[in-house]
Order: C-alpha cells, then structure tokens, then sequence
C-alpha cells in the first residue's frame, strides 16, 4: 500500500493517479477484510475504489490530465509532515498493543454492544445494531451530509434552464457504448437488473449479513450509472430527471426524521424506535428497516444525481458559456 | 513492541504521505487525491484499533465468543461517506475553478487574482 | 413537548431543510425558512430559561443511555451559544429574500436556503451535543454547507477561496477526527461526560497528549487562529452578503465553544493548563493575531476584507481571554463572543445593504455614501465603534471585563496591549467613516437611494441590540458568568 501511494505522490499523468488510488481503495478495503471489519470493508470498496474514483474521472476528464511539473514550497511542506508525523509515533508508544483484549476501546463501551445487543434488538448484525439504533443519531447526521453534498453539487454545478426538452447530440451519445459494443450492451442488459436486485437484497437484509442501506444505495446507484454510461446520458435522463433525483434525496432524509419524529411524538425521546410497536424488539427492527430506507433512498439518489450534473456540466458549460453570472 | 506497533507505524506514514500531497502539490486534483490518502489512512487506524485476536466479524453467530469491537466500524462506516461527500464537492468546486480560471494549478490561479486585484 | 427542547433545536432546521425542496417557489421557501428560523430562536431561549431553572439538561437520543447512545447535553455554556447561533441567524434571514435577489441568480435562491438550514443545523449540532464523534458528523455538516455557500458568490474569487477553506477545512476535521480516535484508544469511550471522568486515569501518557495536541491543532484551523486564519479573509469577502453576515457572527464562535469545550470540560484544566504550557502559547498568538490582523485590516481597500481581518484580531482577543486561565477570563471571553456575534453581524448586513444598492464594498465607491444612505452608513458607524471598544456599546463591555481580568491575574503589560490593539481598531474603522461622510461620492458612481426597509430593519434590530446589551448587560454577563463558574467549578 505504502508503495501504491508513493507511486502517487510521483505521477503527474492525473489519469494514472486516479486509478492507482482506486488500487489503494481496494487495497485498503482487503486490509478490512483481514481487520474482521466486513461491513466498512463493503462500504470502502464501493466507495473508495467505485464512487470516488469515477466522480475523480469525471472530474479529470472535465478540466486537465496533466499535472503541472512545478513543485513549490517542499521544504516548508516536507517540514510540517515530519513534525506531524513524529508527533504521531511519539503517540505510539503508549499505546495499547495491537489486538489485545483487554486495551480499553474494547472493555468499555463496546462489551455491552457484544453483549446485549441481540437481547435488546433482536439482529445478530451488531455493527448495524449499532449504527442504526443506539449511535442512529450519528447516522441520521451521515445522511445530512450526503444530502448536503448532494444540494451543494448542485449549486455550484446545475445549469440554467434545466434539461428537460432539449435533446441534444451530446459527446456521451456519439461515445457511448450503444453503437460501438453491442455485446457490452448485452451483456450489461442482462447484468443491470440483477445489480438493481442485489441492491435492495443488500437494503433489506443488512441485519444479518454486511450490508446495510448505505451499500445497497451506492450499489443501486451504481446501476444507473452503468445504464447512463451504455445508453447516453440524455436516454437516462429521459426516465431519471434531475428533479425526481432531488426530491427522492429530500424524502429519505426525511423518512429517517420522520421516524424521530413519531418516535418521541409515541412518548420515547427522538430515534427511539422501542415505543413504534407494543413490542420493543419488533419496534427496534421496524424502526431499523424505516431508517435504512431512508438510508437507502437519500444515498442512492444523490450519487446518481451528483454524477449527473457532473457529466452534464461540459455539454451545458459549451452552450451556456459559465453559470449565468 | 515492535510487532505491536507496526501497524501504526505504516498507517502513519500513509497518513503522511497523503498530508504531504495536500500541502506540497499545487494541482487542485491531487490535492483531493491526497486528502482521500489521509481520511483513508485515518479509517485504518480506527479499524487496527478495533482488531481483537483471535477476534471474527462482529456477526454474532454460534460457537462464537470474540469479535471485533464494532464501534469503531461504525465510526468508519460514517466517516467514509462524509469523505466521499467532501469529495464530491471539492471536485465541484475544482471543476467551476477550471471554468473560471482556465487551470488547476494553484500558481496560476494565484498570479490571475494578484493580477486584478 | 418541553423536555424535548434540545433535540428539537437541531432538528427543526434540519428538518425544514430537506422540506424547503418540496416548495419550490424561492418567496415561499424564504417565508418557511424564517419561519424556521424564528421558531429555532424561541427554542432557544425556552432552553435558556430552561437551564436557568433546572440546571443542566441531558436528552438521551434513541433511548439508549449515554454512554452507550449518544446524549444531548446543554449547560449554560451550550445555551449561551445556541441562543447567539440561532438569534443571528433568524434576523440574518428576513434580509434573505431582498439581499439575494441582487446576489444570486434565481434558480440558486432554492438552494441557498436549504444550505442556509443546513449549515445552521450543523453548528447547533455541534454545540447540542454530548458526543465527542456526533460533533465530528454535525461539524462536517456545517461546513460542507458553509463551503458550498461560499462559492455562490459572484466572484470568481469565491471559488478559490471556498476551495482553500474546504481544504483547510478538511484538514482540520480529520485532525479532530485522529485525537478524537487516539483519545477513544485510550478510554474506550465517545462520550464527553464519560471521557472527562475515564481521561485522568490514562492523562500521563503520550498518547493522550498527542490526541490533546491534535484536536487543538484542529479546532484552531477551524477558528482563523492566527497564523491558521490564511482561508478567512476572501471567504468572508468573497461569500454573498448575507453569507458574510451568519459566518462571521457564528462559525468561529462554534469552534471557540469546541476550544472550550475540549480544554476545560474533557481534558480538564489542570492536564491542558499545566502539563502544557498552552496558555503562554495561546497568548503569545492571541496579541500576535490581534496585531497582525489590525494591521493588515488597516491596509484593506474592500471594506469586506478590512472587516474580515478585524475578525480575525477579535478572535485574537477571545483567545487572550481564554489564555488567562481564570474563571473570569473565561467569561470575559463569551461575553465577546456574544457582542462579537452582534457588532459583526450588524456590520455585514449593513454591507450587505451597500452591496444590494451599490453593487461594491471597496472604499472607493463608498465614498459619499453617509449622505446617500444615512441609515445603512450609520449602522456601520455604530457597530464600528462597538468594535473599537467605545462606552455605551456591547464593546466596550468586552474589554471592560478583559482588562479587569488581565489586571486581576497581574497581567497589566497585556493589558496595554489590548488598549494598544483598539487602537489600531479606531484607525481602521475611520477610514470606513472617512470615506461615508467625509469624502465627496465619486463622479463614476451612480448616486443611490437608502436600502429598503425590508433591510433595514433587521440591520437596525442588530444595532439596536448592540446598544441594548451595551447598557444592559444581565443577559451576557450573567450567563457567560454562570457558564465560565460552571467551567471552573466540579467538572461537568
């Protein structure tokens, strides 16, 4: 890994410094599997070397391939890391040692997840126990960023008028794959539907197995995604509109809300799902399959829109010159 | 101590390698690149933490006594998607930045705001 | 519904946010977020009262006890600042529709507003909570749409500085997020109350300080301290007005009360103190910010930029205030973070006003303009002498209690500093007035009307407040006294 990022600091083709961070993406997701972290390892595989490394492409392929050979201010920058970094491994050396049972991030807190979690939610996936109900606050607040990042992208990168009606011989429709690779057309014909099921078997049964809604929103995504590649950004986005996308990413953040909401409306605090039914075990795991729909629907719907009005962005930026300002 | 430590060590100098992208390249990509070097980094850390010997998924199952502490998972699992929405949005702005500026390059940036103001 | 108040007063902007997508219309949307905003204000004072009643108030989120769930935990500290967060922000709001309506092409008004609750909601997370992690989520929240809310300015500067804050931004999150990890290493737990009793025990060891030195590290990114306060200034001049206005008077304050909140409530004053010799250190670069900044303000030609390096040298004196280590330095220091809320906010709205009718902020085109717009201009006038310290204004409240702390812990040659850094205050604020009432309007201007009363208003219900809380100081004083008390006395 070291040396996948080294490589890194040294390349100056952009393109080639995007994929080799997507190699440290997996790399970094196979380290989680060894690390018995599954769940994170799902998610930083479809993330770190899925998502980012597309938006990344997306983005190199709307400005510059080539970095600019000049290096300023190494010295200072070289200075600053070594202190940074010696303040860390000075850090180290009263650590706990790696693995052991008896440091204290494992005998506090987390004794009682292990513990207690199955009896007082009733999943055997404790780290979405976890995530969904007793830190479900710190997730719904996961979903607001996704939500803010997906209402700032387009801020900054809509374009006046909209796209509706215009039907334009784009650069994705001359380039795209539909006339070139009809196998690839295919093939992925055949694929789209079952990505689009494994998404929601992912959705729905993250609390016994990984997965969860986060995952199965990126992997739904991913399949639109897919679509607009073979297909021509304008064919996807005759059936997903920009707005419905908005709109789906307002409506999940607020099905977790809402789920807050009537929680502490039934007498329980806010996100306190054992009051939803008469039966706090059943009430926790309804409660835990609303939240991941939001999850699901809010993550899925801003990463197709973010990529959205990233592809957009050339086409319109030719026609309408820059923002309107 | 050595083999107890290793783990950190390595993640320290990833984490460095990434700081030292982001303070030292001027291309405004790059610069991502090596932020999502230091989130990354920073999750391995919280995750080596999380590490139990002996230790599975934290699945409960049976015949199972040992996981893997599931706190920091979670804590991970938040913090990769508030990355990937830092992310996003940094491009977006480079992506604008390109449009307005004509480059990436901090430098040129720089001298064509010197310029007017 | 009244012992729900605390997650009621993050949740209600949070909410309106996603909703503000569903109405479309930007008047509409206008009309809903302040009412959102108003709504969140009368929350928080209710939480004040509140707090003043019945001392402090825990909410258990999801049920689950801390520190197992997460809990929302408001002293009076945390109301204090909920109530400046909030208060600013709705009056910030009424100008919405006017100011932006020149500012901002109509189809971003949609989304400025929900950015607006956003961010909001992110910086009242911040200060609601009780969890160390929950303040890392609701941190990025805030920034992500403060960010985003930068670049819509029309400036192609925007961008760039919008980029230079994200990345600093960034930086200075994932610092947080490293001590917060090193620190959960060490105890096993998230939670603020919890790691405050389970930090002592392991508080020798270098892990610990490292974890203590890299939040601090963080949090003075997030709060322009100087010499980490490169990104502020063109964001603050660069952002739209109204931007401007809800930044300054609340962002840096979030990561004071964080400062705060880490050194005396978690760490605890004796290991940040003593084992450190951070208050030197704060000290030596609260005067050096103070300094610097007043200096560089002087020099500005952008009225915005010369305000926004004035933020930077306030920020220095609450740093001073911090540094002294007593519990009436600490309240020296909130009570400026109040007035500081409010001078600020007054006097970028009133830019705001100039912008709307002017289009520019530099001094070039302000000239003339006390006659033009004599209310605007007045606005500006007094929250600048608010600044600089002048009897009768929240200002002079600040320093008052400053001084006599500095005096009281023996520190007379800071004090001096202090008077020496209002004065540079006056300087810098005269050149504004120069400017308004003393030079003739330039011949290339267009001769402009007074700004509309919709703007007005909130400009003048800032100022007016300024004056108020100048005289009348039970408000600040009392509660930034009963907060730093609580501070000082049994460890929360």
């Amino acid at each position: 890994m070291v040396g996948v990022v080294v490589a890194i600091v040294w390349m100056k083709d952009l393109f080639s410094v995007v994929m080799l961070l997507g190699i440290y993406g997996l790399l970094t997701a196979s380290f989680f599997v060894a690390m018995d972290a599954v769940d994170v390892a799902f998610t930083e595989a479809s993330v770190g070397a899925g998502i980012s490394t597309l938006l990344l492409l997306v983005a190199v392929a709307k400005t510059k391939r080539k970095e600019h050979p000049v290096r300023h201010k190494p010295y200072i920058a070289l200075l600053v890391v070594i202190v940074t970094g010696a303040l860390l491994i000075y850090g180290t050396f009263d650590m706990p040692r790696f693995g052991v049972a008896d440091a204290p991030g494992h005998t506090h807190v987390a004794q009682r997840y292990i513990q207690d979690s199955y009896e007082e939610i009733g999943i055997p996936n404790i780290v979405t126990s976890v995530l969904a109900s007793y830190r479900g606050f710190d997730t719904f607040g996961e979903v607001v960023v996704i939500f803010t990042a997906g209402i700032a992208v387009l801020a900054l990168l809509s374009v006046v008028g909209g796209v509706s009606g215009v039907r334009r011989q784009s650069f994705y429709e001359q380039h795209s794959m539909y006339e070139q690779h009809k196998v690839l057309r295919i093939v992925s014909k055949i694929l789209i539907p079952f990505i689009l099921m494994f998404a929601l078997y992912v959705q729905f049964h993250g609390e016994y197995s990984p997965g969860g809604g986060f995952q199965a929103g990126v992997i739904f995504a991913a399949g639109l995604i897919l679509f607009a590649m073979l297909f021509g950004l304008s064919t996807a986005q005759r059936f997903i509109k920009i707005a419905w996308l908005q709109l789906m990413a307002a409506l999940g953040v607020l099905i977790y809300g809402a789920v807050g909401v009537v929680s502490f409306l039934n007498g329980g605090s806010f996100l306190d799902y054992s009051v939803l039914l008469e039966n706090p075990v059943a009430g926790q795991h309804v409660g835990i399959i609303l939240i991941e729909l939001g999850v699901g629907l809010t993550v899925a719907s801003v990463i197709t829109l973010i990529f959205f009005t990233f592809a957009n962005r050339k086409e319109q930026y030719q026609i309408v010159d820059s923002t309107g300002e | 101590m050595l083999i107890g430590h290793y783990n950190y060590w390595v993640v320290v100098a990833l984490m460095m390698l990434g700081f030292f992208i982001i303070i030292a390249h001027g291309n405004l990509i790059k610069k991502i690149v090596g932020l999502t070097i230091f989130q990354t980094s920073v999750f391995i850390f919280y995750i080596s933490v999380a590490k139990l010997d002996g230790g599975t998924a934290p699945i409960l199952a049976e015949g199972f006594t040992d996981y893997a502490n599931p706190l920091p998972h979670v804590l991970i699992l938040t913090a990769i998607v508030v990355g990937i929405a830092t992310t996003a949005l940094g491009l977006a702005l480079t992506v604008r930045i390109n449009e307005a500026y004509g480059s990436i390059e901090e430098e040129f940036i720089e001298k064509q705001d010197n310029q007017s103001c | 519904m009244l012992n729900h108040l605390p997650i009621l007063q993050v949740i209600v902007p949070l909410l309106a946010a996603p909703i503000c997508l569903f109405l479309q219309k930007p008047k509409i949307v206008w009309l809903f977020a302040c009412v959102a905003t108003a709504l969140t204000f009368l929350i928080s004072v209710l939480l004040l009262q509140q707090v003043n009643v019945s001392g402090t108030l825990v909410y258990e989120l999801g049920g689950w006890e801390a520190p197992w769930g997460i809990e929302y935990r408001i002293d009076d500290l945390n109301a204090l600042l909920l109530l400046i967060i909030s208060s600013i922000s709705a009056v910030v709001m009424w100008a919405g529709h006017i100011s932006l309506s020149k500012e901002l092409n109509a189809d971003r008004h949609l989304y400025f507003y929900v950015l607006y609750l956003l961010s909001l909601a992110g910086m009242l997370g911040i200060v609601a909570t009780g969890d160390a992690f929950n303040v890392f989520v609701f941190l990025e929240v805030s920034s992500l749409s403060a960010y985003a809310l930068i670049a819509l300015g029309r400036d192609r500067r925007a961008l760039w500085a919008s980029y230079k804050y994200l990345i600093m931004g960034t930086i200075g999150a994932t610092f947080i997020l490293i001590g917060i990890g090193l620190m959960y290493q060490m105890t096993g737990t998230l939670n603020m109350h919890d790691l405050a009793t389970r930090l002592p025990e392991v508080s020798q060891t270098r892990t610990v300080f490292v974890s203590f030195a890299f939040i601090v590290v963080g949090v003075c990114l997030k709060l322009a301290l100087f010499p980490l306060h490169l990104w502020l200034p063109n964001a603050y001049a660069f952002a739209p007005s109204l931007v401007t206005a809800l930044l300054a008077a609340t962002s840096t304050k979030v990561a004071i009360y964080l400062l705060i909140r880490f050194t005396f409530s978690i760490y605890g004053l004796s290991f940040s103190f003593t084992t450190l010799p951070l208050n030197v250190l704060f000290l030596v670069l609260g005067v050096l910010g103070v300094f610097v900044a007043s200096v560089a303000a002087i020099y500005k030609r952008n009225t915005k930029r010369l305000f926004a390096y004035s933020s930077v040298a306030q920020v220095g004196y609450m740093i001073i205030g911090f540094s002294v280590g007593t519990a009436a330095g600490l309240s020296a220091s909130l009570i400026h973070i109040f007035n500081h809320a409010l001078m600020k906010g007054a006097i970028f709205l009133a830019l705001g006003a100039v912008v709307y009718r002017v289009g520019s902020v530099n001094l070039s085109q302000i000239n003339g303009l006390g006659r033009e717009m004599p209310y605007t201009m007045a606005a500006i006038v007094i929250g600048g002498l608010s600044l600089i310290g002048v009897p009768l204004t929240v200002g002079f409240i600040s320093k008052w209690y400053l001084i006599v702390a500095l005096l009281e812990n023996g520190w007379w040659p800071v004090a001096l500093l202090v008077l020496l850094g209002s004065l540079l205050a006056v300087i810098y604020v005269w050149k504004v007035v120069e400017s308004a009432y003393f030079k003739p309007a330039d011949s290339d201007r267009e001769p402009v009307k007074e700004a509309p009363l919709g703007f007005l208003i909130p400009v003048w219900v800032l100022v007016i407040a300024n004056v108020y809380f100048g005289l009348d100081t039970r408000l600040s004083v009392g509660v930034a006294q009963a907060a730093a008390a609580g501070l000082f006395g049994v460890t929360p």
